[in-house]
């Protein structure tokens, strides 16, 4: 059912944990839902310098939020924005449909991140968007 | 790697005895049990010596046993054809929050068709209170449908006596035996049912093939298959004689040394309650600590989701189950955990283990050893704590399933 990639990160997943001193902390769905992710950031100079994450979930939801943190680190926030769900699933090789919507939350945690930086920074926090331009389409077989 | 098999609610191996027969039967068997000739009454005697072994098993006399394509199908035929064939007398059923799917689903379906459906709530242990199954039979009441022994939590409901309500209030009453049947004794006399699901990969016989007994009597049609006079009109289809073989040869074994095997899996059952009670912390048991399946061991893990456990498991060798919304494929964990009263975010973390006659002590030890750093590793990477778990369900706005989720 899942992709090899999916059953490595599952297995040894990167960069969980928290960040005491985080720039941004965001978290993203709720025990009664089965999916919950909560994304700490550092921001150096407008970079990401460190992610890390602790999930509450399946398989699917914790390969997707420690593939995140890699994809994020290193990147500028406004890259970083950038980075949606879709491109979380694709890193990873793709993941079930069914998957795709309730345990795809990492970029979604990230971004709250973000806004939470931006937020404490008194930086413009950007409009609150879905993390996909195709958000529609995930839904499909519900 | 080591390979244990603790998912026999599931699906059981087929036992060798029944291998054997039906690799018989499909080399040298293979007439159509319509046909007048030699080979359709070869084929004939195998079906009709299988259906005296199925009869045999539950108490039942061989003409009142229906070979069918499984559980689902037989529940599905017996609730649809009871309801159809007895629109004159009445159009309530009664059913419970516990089904399996196959009933509920059923029901439901039947519910937009002009039926009016009573589903039961259950108690904290999943158990059926008979006192609310009187209460809620009314003059228009035409069936009744309680499982037997639930497939999730274990919890053997008092059938005999909701059997005996029933019978004295004029109302058929059809019990879904798919779990209980080899596990624990079935008669369908003693438990006094009208109708009773069984289903053949769950007793050690083949996929594709159950039963449904429904009494000398009882007003029942088939009303959902259209064919030929197949099973005394009953079930149209050439019947599915290698599988109705497997399944006669399944159920007599069933029914054979009962006590002996519901003994060892009770000591399973029980020593593996214990175990695991004693050795995790936030661990609670789910179904009905004594009058549950002897086979059956349920539990829900706070603060981790059922699927991750169940994957690591896997990767250890060791097969379980989980009501879990990431194994049932919805956003919901599994309607019986609801149904108890647990907590979606303690439902989540839910895991099954139902044993069978090659299980052993040993393997419940393997299984402790294994789920102590499976535990630690799941829990060090939640969120979730004695602290946070319950604090945290009003981040719904936030959350980009929130559109498909009923806690929004």
């Amino acid at each position: 059912m899942y992709t090899d990639i999916v059953m490595e990160h599952f297995q040894n997943p990167r960069n969980v944990g928290e960040i005491p001193d985080a720039d941004g902390v965001g978290q993203i769905g709720n025990p009664a839902c089965g999916d919950i992710t909560k994304v700490f950031i550092k921001v150096e100079d407008g970079v990401i310098t460190d992610a890390r994450f602790k999930t509450f979930g399946c398989a699917a939801a914790i390969a997707t939020s420690s593939i995140m943190t890699e994809m994020a680190k290193g990147k500028t926030v406004e890259e970083a924005l950038r980075i949606t769900h879709r491109h979380v699933a694709e890193a990873l090789g793709g993941l079930p449909p069914k998957k795709m919507h309730c345990s795809n939350l990492a970029a979604d945690a990230l971004h709250a991140a973000i806004r939470d930086y931006q937020r404490r920074r008194g930086l413009p926090v950007p409009e609150d968007r879905p993390s996909s331009g195709h958000h529609h389409e995930d839904h499909h077989g519900e | 790697m080591r390979r244990i098999y603790f998912d026999h609610g599931v699906t059981t191996p087929v036992h060798p005895l029944v291998a054997e027969e039906m690799y018989r039967c499909l080399k040298d068997n293979f007439g159509n049990p319509s046909s007048l000739h030699h080979f359709g009454n070869r084929a004939r005697k195998a079906v009709e010596e299988a259906r005296e072994k199925v009869a045999a098993a539950i108490g039942a006399t061989p003409p009142e046993i229906v070979f069918t394509s499984g559980g689902t199908e037989a529940n599905n035929m017996a609730i649809h054809g009871i309801a159809y064939t007895n629109q004159h007398r009445g159009n309530h059923i009664i059913t419970t929050a516990v089904e399996h799917h196959s009933v509920i689903n059923t029901v439901k379906a039947l519910g937009k068709q002009g039926f009016t459906v009573t589903i039961l709530p259950v108690d904290s242990y999943g158990m059926v209170r008979p006192e609310d199954v009187a209460r809620a039979i009314t003059d228009r009441t035409i069936l009744i449908s309680v499982i037997h022994a639930n497939n999730e939590i274990g919890t053997v409901n008092p059938i005999a006596e909701i059997g005996r309500i029933a019978r004295e209030r004029g109302v058929y009453f059809h019990t879904d035996a798919c779990q209980s049947v080899g596990r624990l004794r079935v008669n369908v006399d003693e438990l006094n049912v009208d109708l009773l699901t069984i289903s053949g990969h769950k007793i050690h016989g083949p996929k594709g093939v159950g039963a449904l007994y429904l009494r000398k009597g009882v007003r029942w049609r088939q009303t959902l298959f259209h064919g030929g006079a197949q099973e005394r009109l009953r079930r149209a289809g050439t019947e599915n004689v290698p599988g109705i073989v497997g399944l006669g040869k399944a159920a007599e074994l069933a029914a054979s040394d009962l006590e002996a095997r519901a003994a060892h899996l009770t000591r399973i059952r029980d020593y593996a309650i214990k175990k695991i009670l004693g050795s995790f912390k936030h661990v609670r048991l789910t179904g009905h600590p004594t009058a549950r399946l002897p086979n059956h061991a349920s539990f829900c893990f706070d603060f981790v989701e059922g699927e991750s456990m169940l994957l690591s498991l896997d990767l250890k060798g060791i097969a379980t189950s989980s009501g879990s919304a990431c194994t049932s494929g919805s956003l919901e964990p599994s309607h019986v955990l609801l149904a108890i009263g647990l907590p979606p975010e303690v439902a989540h973390g839910s895991l099954c283990l139902t044993f069978g006659p090659e299980n052993t002590e040993a393997d419940v030890d393997y299984f402790v050893e294994v789920m102590g750093p499976i535990l630690e590793r799941l829990r060090a990477i939640s969120p979730l704590d004695e602290e946070t778990a319950y604090a945290d369900r009003n981040e719904c706005l936030s959350c980009r399933a929130a559109e498909i989720c009923r806690h929004h």
